[in-house]
């Protein structure tokens, strides 16, 4: 397949980790920022090739996993109310709150179901007349363009009966929060792929000059995934601190404008709270007055419960780099893919599901 | 949660300035056909073209120069890069 095989190929990729080797001259910290990085470092086995000194952080970028209990909570008393139907992408299904998940809310007659996409959860609304369809908005960047979307398209189609519960973030705000704590120490970031084909590399160069951090956009395949390590390395190497694009086919400077304005009629920022990281200013998105009409927590007025995190869980520091899966005491006893305690297990590109997957031992 | 993988344009309906029409792009990979919309896509792609897909939306559409840029980066960091690639 075109775009695609010829990042993948063997010989090139070898090619790479030899020079991967030559350019790590001293230890250095590098945070892989996005979940789908996570997994696809795991995938590819690029763990277990990484030269000595060159030590990979999983960052907070899995949605689900940053999603709070409280929101959790409050997703899961909106699956409960009569007369209201949600709609969610499969990752949040079993994704436990302080009482329960969505599964048990739907084993016990709420209504939920699993779209692949939000426009699948206008048709449920046009199909299902008798009730609100609600859509809970969990994502970064790249989800809320479809999610602007879509609340454009109910609104041309004229269906009443459909709503949003907003809760997308947005990932700048929090790699401040990340870059800002002195425990973390790190000399560079793996930027997201197609978080930044929405928000354009460009979005990175506060963070290099403030915090003098080498960044590097990266995509998904093999050789895309070591070109830009090696590119970091190079950078933190020589003292430097630039933004650099190895995603060059998917992700501009300036990223996709067309989306960006789509967002920006729908969404405002607004504060919010992540597992993990706590409140942080400005880095959630809430739905304008003009579009209030779709907005589930105006419609049905949402309060947020308080919520506690689960007991012995460290999905908090994990999302944050501080710990990794195996210091976490619930880690492959207790806490498993199969009976998960807490969202980075249960989502499939959380960072304990990645370690418990691709073996113990990484 | 934020993967998507590039796949063919091979049918275009509507424009990208009327958001009154349905925007919408048949796209194909490996043999698997379906439907995607263009109501957030950056370039308005034509047939042939090759677009990045997430959660039903192309969001972006790849232009041909940007691969190839892609790819000499490739070719100056592995020294041993086959040639074949690049063609």
């Amino acid at each position: 397949m075109k775009y695609y095989d010829e990042y993948r190929d063997g010989a090139s990729a070898r090619a790479l980790v030899a020079e991967l080797r030559k350019v790590v001259t001293r230890p250095m910290r590098i945070m892989e920022v996005c979940g789908s990085h996570t997994m696809a470092i795991f995938r590819n086995g690029i763990r277990s090739i990484l030269p000595d000194g060159l030590e990979l952080i999983s960052g907070p970028g899995c949605p689900v996993c940053v999603t709070s209990a409280s929101h959790m909570d409050a997703f899961i008393a909106m699956a409960d109310r009569p007369g209201v139907r949600v709609a969610i992408f499969g990752d949040l299904f079993r994704v436990p709150g302080s009482r329960g998940s969505l599964a048990n809310a739907s084993s016990r007659g709420a209504k939920v179901d699993i779209v692949y996409s939000p426009i699948d959860a206008l048709d449920l609304a046009a199909r299902h007349p008798q009730d609100l369809v609600v859509f809970l908005g969990v994502g970064f960047e790249t989800t809320t363009p479809t999610i602007a979307a879509t609340i454009l398209a109910a609104r041309n189609r004229n269906i009443s009966n459909f709503a949003v519960f907003a809760t997308q973030k947005t990932v700048p705000p929090a790699l401040t929060v990340l870059l800002e704590d002195p425990e973390l120490q790190l000399n560079g970031l793996l930027c997201p792929g197609h978080v930044s084909a929405i928000i354009g590399a460009g979005a990175y160069i506060p963070f290099a000059e403030k915090y003098h951090i080498a960044c590097v956009v990266a995509g998904f395949e093999t050789t895309d995934l070591l070109t830009s390590l090696i590119m970091l390395a190079q950078q933190i190497g020589a003292g430097e601190a630039r933004v650099e694009n190895a995603y060059a086919r998917a992700v501009s400077w300036e990223g996709n404008t067309r989306a960006q304005q789509m967002v920006a009629e729908i969404f405002e920022p607004c504060d919010t709270q992540w597992r993990g990281l706590g409140l942080i200013p400005g880095s959630g998105l809430k739905i304008r007055e003009k579009y209030r009409d779709f907005d589930a927590e105006v419609r049905l007025h949402v309060t947020l419960p308080p919520a506690d995190e689960p007991k012995g869980c460290r999905c908090g520091d994990i999302l944050k780099g501080i710990s990794n899966p195996r210091q976490c005491p619930l880690f492959g006893n207790r806490c498993t893919p199969a009976s998960p305690v807490g969202p980075c297990m249960v989502s499939s590109e959380g960072t304990c599901a990645a370690f418990h997957k691709y073996g113990l031992e990484v | 949660m934020c993967l998507a993988i590039p796949m063919r344009v091979t049918e275009v309906h509507g424009s990208p300035e009327d958001f009154t029409t349905s925007q919408i792009a048949i796209v194909d990979a490996d043999g698997i056909s379906r439907e995607v919309r263009l109501d957030v896509v950056d370039h308005w792609p034509s047939v042939g073209d090759y677009v990045i897909v997430h959660a039903g939306f192309a969001i972006h559409s790849l232009i041909e120069a940007e691969a190839l840029k892609n790819l000499s980066l490739l070719k100056e960091l592995a020294a041993q890069m086959p040639e074949e690639l690049l063609s």
